[in-house]
């Protein structure tokens, strides 16, 4: 065989050699066709994935931090990317990732909070002069959401009891009742009539007093990234996460229960007093167990989140599951 | 190898539809499904089925109103998609999510109406994939078949339905799935009167 003349196998059939620029179209079309219906396909079902949001701004100082051990569950923390990507916040979206993308349309600095109601002195409190008043205290906690995920948080704020000790509240004050910034150019989805904005929560005066409910400023040593609620936000570890009411601006003493935001919006699947109670069941899902973000495997809910020694006494003779 | 007109078309759209599992499948590799990935890769399975559900039944639509009858080809395609992609999102939330706990699946099933539905629009899946084939056509007898697979506009609604009942808010997504699902199904409808009321007339 001369070195001119190729093997058999590698001579182009002269039926499909006539046929070139057929088949080559027709493969271009093939591709085209292909790529444009699954990449439309994925777009359509579930595209976004954004990038890293600016990060939160380090703590001012971070020598005034006190670490309390009462408050160091022997329980694997979430990392912090997860903490802050993956957040409940309705005014900056609805997925998961939004609030992280979007919520850097929040100015936390200048921040105020105007208290009033059964109060014996109603008045605006600049956040930084608060901040002078307590020193700041990390704090643990198991963060159990309604949707049956949850996460472990190294929280920085200061007890909400200290703040109401401070305000001194009249004997009127049965509840404390907060509310969120409502301003649609710093929180975008406030244009839409997604929940009935602002978004208000509420506790009982007992529930608000007690040593486990925390103000926090911040999270992993840092103030708060936006999405997570800053400035300033409440945490409540022994009910579901919707009643950490986000950004606070209002914080107002009733003598009635307050109407909060998800309890008006649903009340069949959400109560007042939101305890996260494994027997009372979603009405789309059940609260049994839950999945710890990070992990495949389910684990099951604990009463009050694990904080029952310390909170079930609050609600000593009353009927948990009408009073979900 | 191929044949009849674009020869291209039923290769490119059987790719085409493996992209959305393989892109599921690399960002659960990749950490590109958030802080809660099982969860995420169910739902994205779950919106591919009801994209597949909804393609199958343009198809006809497609022909009616603007005579293109390209679709009509490509429909035993589409709904085996919807099937395979609705069966990965049941498998998912029964084997990954529920970890096969047969009891809380079934108190699921009962209690909530959402997986309710959702598990009938599988369910009703089941037999038309099982039918697909030309010799389940002849098996059965074309217009026993044909009222068979009436079920996917069934499927369709309860698939709806599902998304509907699934979120905690009224968003735009499952309700423009709805309302894609109702106008497809107002075609066939408008369609099905005009091509029936001559014959009423003679019968009549």
């Amino acid at each position: 065989m001369s070195r001119r003349t190729p093997p058999a196998s590698e001579i182009t059939p002269e039926a499909v050699y006539l046929r070139r620029r057929e088949l080559i179209r027709q493969g271009a079309l093939f591709v085209g066709a292909s790529a444009a219906f699954g990449g439309g396909l994925t777009w359509l079902t579930g595209a976004g994935s954004g990038g890293p949001p600016p990060d939160a701004a380090p703590l001012p100082s971070a020598s005034a931090i006190v670490k309390p051990d009462a408050y160091r569950p022997k329980e694997t923390l979430t990392p912090y990317e997860d903490v802050t990507h993956y957040n409940n916040y309705y005014e900056f979206g609805l997925g998961k990732l939004e609030p992280a993308e979007n919520a850097h349309t929040l100015r936390p600095r200048p921040w105020t909070i105007e208290v009033s109601g059964a109060v014996e002195k109603p008045l605006t409190l600049d956040l930084d002069a608060i901040l002078k008043w307590f020193p700041l205290e990390e704090r643990v906690y198991r963060m159990r959401c309604v949707e049956a995920w949850s996460m472990v948080i190294p929280w920085l704020g200061f007890p909400l009891a200290a703040l109401i000790e401070k305000l001194r509240p009249t004997s009127a004050a049965r509840y404390v009742a907060f509310q969120t910034l409502l301003d649609e150019r710093q929180m975008p989805l406030q244009a839409e009539r997604v929940l009935d904005w602002p978004y208000v929560e509420g506790l009982r005066i007992d529930e608000a007093t007690h040593p486990l409910a925390l103000l926090a400023v911040g999270l992993y040593g840092k103030f708060l990234p936006n999405q997570n609620g800053a400035p300033i936000r409440l945490v409540v570890p022994w009910k579901y996460g919707f009643k950490g009411i986000k950004s606070i601006v209002k914080l107002r003493f009733t003598e009635t229960q307050p109407v909060t935001t998800w309890s008006a919006q649903a009340p069949d699947a959400y109560g007042f007093y939101a305890n996260v109670n494994p027997n009372v069941s979603h009405p789309r899902w059940s609260q049994a167990t839950e999945r710890r973000i990070g992990d495949l495997e389910r684990q099951p809910t604990l009463p009050f989140n694990g904080y029952a020694a310390e909170v079930a006494s609050l609600y000593r003779g009353m009927d948990l599951e009408r009073n979900f | 190898m191929a044949s009849g007109p674009l020869p291209w078309l039923k290769p490119a759209v059987f790719t085409g539809a493996l992209v959305p599992l393989l892109a599921i499948a690399y960002r659960a590799a990749s950490h590109g499904l958030g802080a809660d990935p099982i969860k995420e890769a169910i739902n994205r399975l779950g919106l591919v089925t009801l994209a597949f559900i909804v393609l199958t039944l343009a198809c006809s639509p497609l022909k009616t109103l603007f005579g293109w009858t390209f679709p009509a080809r490509l429909r035993r395609m589409l709904g085996l998609c919807a099937f395979f992609y609705g069966t990965l999102h049941v498998a998912g939330y029964a084997v990954l999510d529920q970890r096969l706990d047969l009891a809380a699946i079934g108190e699921d099933i009962a209690k909530r109406r959402f997986i309710l539905v959702g598990f009938l629009a599988w369910l009703l899946l089941v037999p038309l994939a099982v039918t697909s084939t030309k010799a389940m056509v002849a098996r059965l007898g074309f217009q026993r078949w044909k009222a068979l697979h009436r079920a996917v506009y069934a499927i369709g609604l309860l698939g709806a339905v599902h998304f509907l009942w699934r979120v905690k808010t009224p968003t735009a997504e499952p309700l423009a799935y709805a309302a894609v699902i109702l106008g497809l199904l107002a075609v066939r409808l408008v369609s099905a009167l005009r091509t029936r009321a001559p014959v009423r007339r003679l019968l009549g």
